[in-house]
């Protein structure tokens, strides 16, 4: 008797020291270094989901490459939807702030993208909600950097910064402190 | 001798990443102390005071007109401001011109909100950046514990109710 309640008591100790490291050390994980995420949608076709509702992408995105908000154009990154704060959007950086954007859809022609705002865009125009419906986006929303497509096996890639060429920006802020017109 | 040292430098590697996360998990998902700068919230809150704010409302999705929330700033994601919520989404936010000739009216559209400081000669805010995304914002003050003399809950908005909601 009094051997099986010393057992019951040693287990619950371990059991709660267990939880109570492995849990934070779990939640911080996903929080601050990275995380795995299953794409829905079309606006990133071809890049992601290609083969559009018959199987969707899972990604892994990493958030401690943007912890101090480092992006180049031409990533694909999460962001927190500016239109509705439950929902992650997955889209491609096009322009860093100081550059000037030619819109495709915006009721502006021209934007300059402010400080501390991205402008970001989907693979698949015209399907996409992005920043040509509502503008560009401040920095403050940015959650991953998407680097390598992790199912289904067949699409194992990494994935690769580019920038289609017909989406440079008009000026960009490099341009603009090397004096060029 | 070396294996003692080795030994006790991982478990103070461990017991550092422990109560890292320990300490991540607590200010992500449910609250801290933080110290505030700056004239912009006077005089609700003055320079160097320190606060409670806690991180269950924006999860839930729970902040209202008149809290004090905050968020990250807007044009600088590293920095935070602190401001009040003056009006939520599709409410009608008036703006007087210097001259307090035209008096116009725009809406806080979709996900934003419209935040303005208790210190309106002296507050950057949305006045001037317009109505900041909800996934900015990072918590919410409730409780002031430093200066011992101005302890307790936070005061009301001095500056009247200003928000309209149709």
């Amino acid at each position: 008797m009094a051997l099986s309640q010393g057992w019951v008591k040693r287990y619950f100790k371990a059991f709660c020291k267990g939880f109570f490291v492995a849990v934070p050390v779990a939640v911080t994980f996903l929080d601050r270094v990275a995380c795995v995420a299953r794409v829905e949608g079309a606006s990133m076709q071809p890049s992601l989901n290609p083969g559009g509702s018959q199987s969707s992408d899972v990604v892994l995105l990493n958030h401690w490459k943007v912890r101090n908000f480092e992006v180049q154009r031409g990533d694909i990154v999460s962001l927190v939807s500016p239109k509705n704060p439950e929902q992650k959007i997955i889209k491609r950086v096009i322009a860093l702030e100081g550059d000037i954007v030619k819109t495709m859809g915006h009721k502006n022609r021209y934007v300059k993208v402010p400080r501390g705002h991205i402008w970001v865009e989907g693979d698949h125009h015209g399907h996409s909600f992005d920043s040509n419906s509502f503008g560009p986006v401040s920095l403050g929303l940015l959650h991953g950097h998407a680097t390598h497509i992790l199912w289904p096996p067949e699409r194992w890639q990494k994935l690769e910064s580019v920038l289609p060429p017909e989406r440079l920006p008009i000026q960009s802020e490099e341009d603009c402190l090397r004096g060029s017109p | 001798m070396l294996r003692g040292v080795l030994g006790k430098t991982f478990r103070l590697i461990g017991y550092t990443i422990q109560y890292g996360c320990i300490a991540h998990c607590a200010f992500e998902y449910v609250g801290g102390v933080v110290m505030c700068s700056g004239p912009s919230m006077e005089p609700t809150i003055q320079n160097s005071d320190i606060v409670f704010a806690e991180n269950l409302s924006r999860h839930f999705y729970g902040i209202q007109r008149g809290d004090i929330v905050i968020a990250k700033s807007p044009s600088d994601p590293k920095s935070n401001i602190c401001k009040r919520v003056i009006g939520l989404e599709g409410d009608k936010i008036l703006s007087n011109s210097p001259s307090g000739f035209f008096k116009s009216h725009s809406y806080v559209p979709v996900g934003h909100v419209w935040l303005e400081g208790d210190n309106l000669q002296n507050s950057t805010d949305s006045r001037y950046y317009g109505p900041v995304p909800y996934g900015l914002i990072r918590g919410r003050i409730f409780f002031k514990i430093w200066p011992l003399n101005d302890f307790g809950f936070l005061r009301d908005s001095p500056n009247g109710h200003r928000f309209s909601d149709d």
